[in-house]
């Protein structure tokens, strides 16, 4: 989803560049309350995963293959606004290091996949965790339909800046099908590998994971309120 | 598992993949690149200002070896991102570590045998 130099104008890119940078801006306030000593290592880690995620295309058909955003999954582990500081750092490195995604179409690409990528991924996950039941073995599967839906999103978005700004004049539905019916595959493989990603780290260590922070806050409270001093614990061994 | 071994393990994961698995990933064009091709604005795509970057293209310059050159990128790009994520998050962070971090340092405290003597000076500090 790495749009390269040339397929937005100049003004198009320049207007994407100051939305990235204020969600970028805004961002770094949020993170704060996000990060401590305990976390801050957890969101480098996740940025490197989610660069190192990027790097493996899986094949979609028809010639075509897709690779993980991230979005989603960096939202749930480490919290949606640093979650817009990491996927931001990656799409940096990317376009200066990598020559992946244009240089004037960072901003394009922090607006799709940073910030589009995460607050659509990380609202659905909201959404999904309140619906499904209230145990940490839910967080996987509402990551997964975070990530499901924060592809083909971005790529509604990716759609509409073209419409407005594209350089060649092709017809925005025409542009839109397309776009839809191909991230709407990509989004499968995304959904899976950060349900599975979501779903190990829970499984060893569910307090690293900020998404599952209100279910474990209420699984503790349970233990202690339910369970005077003393007697045996009925959920030990469960 | 403790915190250590667990980030520990993750990197090595990360560093795995992003220095071996890589080489298999799918080499076709992805979502985006394939729309344009055939919707026909492929064409309007500009070769980025850091195509001459000794990592461009997930490539090392001057190493032929297409797994090792495919390898060294990756790894030295991942490198990258974890100190320039992994600082911003460090340098963004709440200062001061939760009470349970500061339970292994008070407990390291007390198996020193000058503990005694230190823990005279501590109002002080704090």
């Amino acid at each position: 989803m790495h749009v390269p130099d040339g397929f937005l104008d100049a003004p198009t890119s320049l207007g994407t560049g100051v939305v990235a940078a204020v969600g970028v801006a805004v961002a770094l306030r949020g993170a704060r309350k996000e990060l401590d000593d305990r976390t801050a290592p957890m969101a480098g880690l996740v940025a490197t995963f989610v660069f190192a995620g990027q790097m493996m295309n899986f094949p979609v058909g028809a010639g075509t293959s897709g690779h993980l955003l991230g979005g989603a999954l960096a939202a749930v582990l480490v919290g949606p606004w640093t979650a817009v500081l990491c996927i931001s750092v990656v799409l940096l490195v990317q376009a200066l290091f990598m020559a992946d995604g244009g240089i004037t179409a960072l901003g394009t690409n922090v607006t799709l996949m940073a910030l589009v990528g995460v607050a659509v991924g990380w609202l659905v996950f909201v959404g999904a965790r309140a619906v499904l039941p209230k145990r940490l073995s839910s967080i996987a599967p509402a990551a997964a339909i975070g990530a499901l839906v924060s592809v083909p999103a971005a790529a509604v978005v990716f759609t509409l800046l073209f419409a407005v700004g594209g350089t060649a004049p092709i017809a925005f539905g025409t542009v839109l099908a397309a776009m839809l019916t191909w991230h709407l595959a990509i989004g499968v493989g995304e959904a899976v590998i950060t349900g599975l990603v979501v779903a190990s780290v829970t499984a060893v260590r569910p307090d690293l994971v900020y998404g599952a922070r209100p279910v474990l806050e209420r699984r503790e409270l349970e233990i202690r309120a339910g369970r005077p001093v003393g007697t045996p614990n009925p959920e030990a061994g469960a | 598992m403790s915190r250590k071994t667990f980030l520990g393990g993750f990197l090595l994961v990360v560093l795995l993949i992003a220095g071996g698995g890589s080489y298999y990933a799918s080499s076709h064009p992805d979502g985006l690149e394939h729309v344009a091709e055939t919707t026909g604005f492929g064409h309007t795509a500009g070769d980025s200002a850091a195509s001459d970057s000794p990592f461009a293209g997930y490539s090392t310059k001057g190493v032929d070896d297409a797994r090792l050159s495919g390898g060294i990128a990756g790894v030295a790009g991942a490198l990258v991102v974890l100190l320039l994520a992994g600082g911003l998050a460090w340098a963004v962070r709440r200062r001061g570590g939760r009470p349970d971090d500061q339970v292994d340092e008070t407990t390291a405290g007390q198996s020193d045998e000058h503990a005694g003597e230190r823990r005279v000076d501590s109002p002080s500090e704090a």
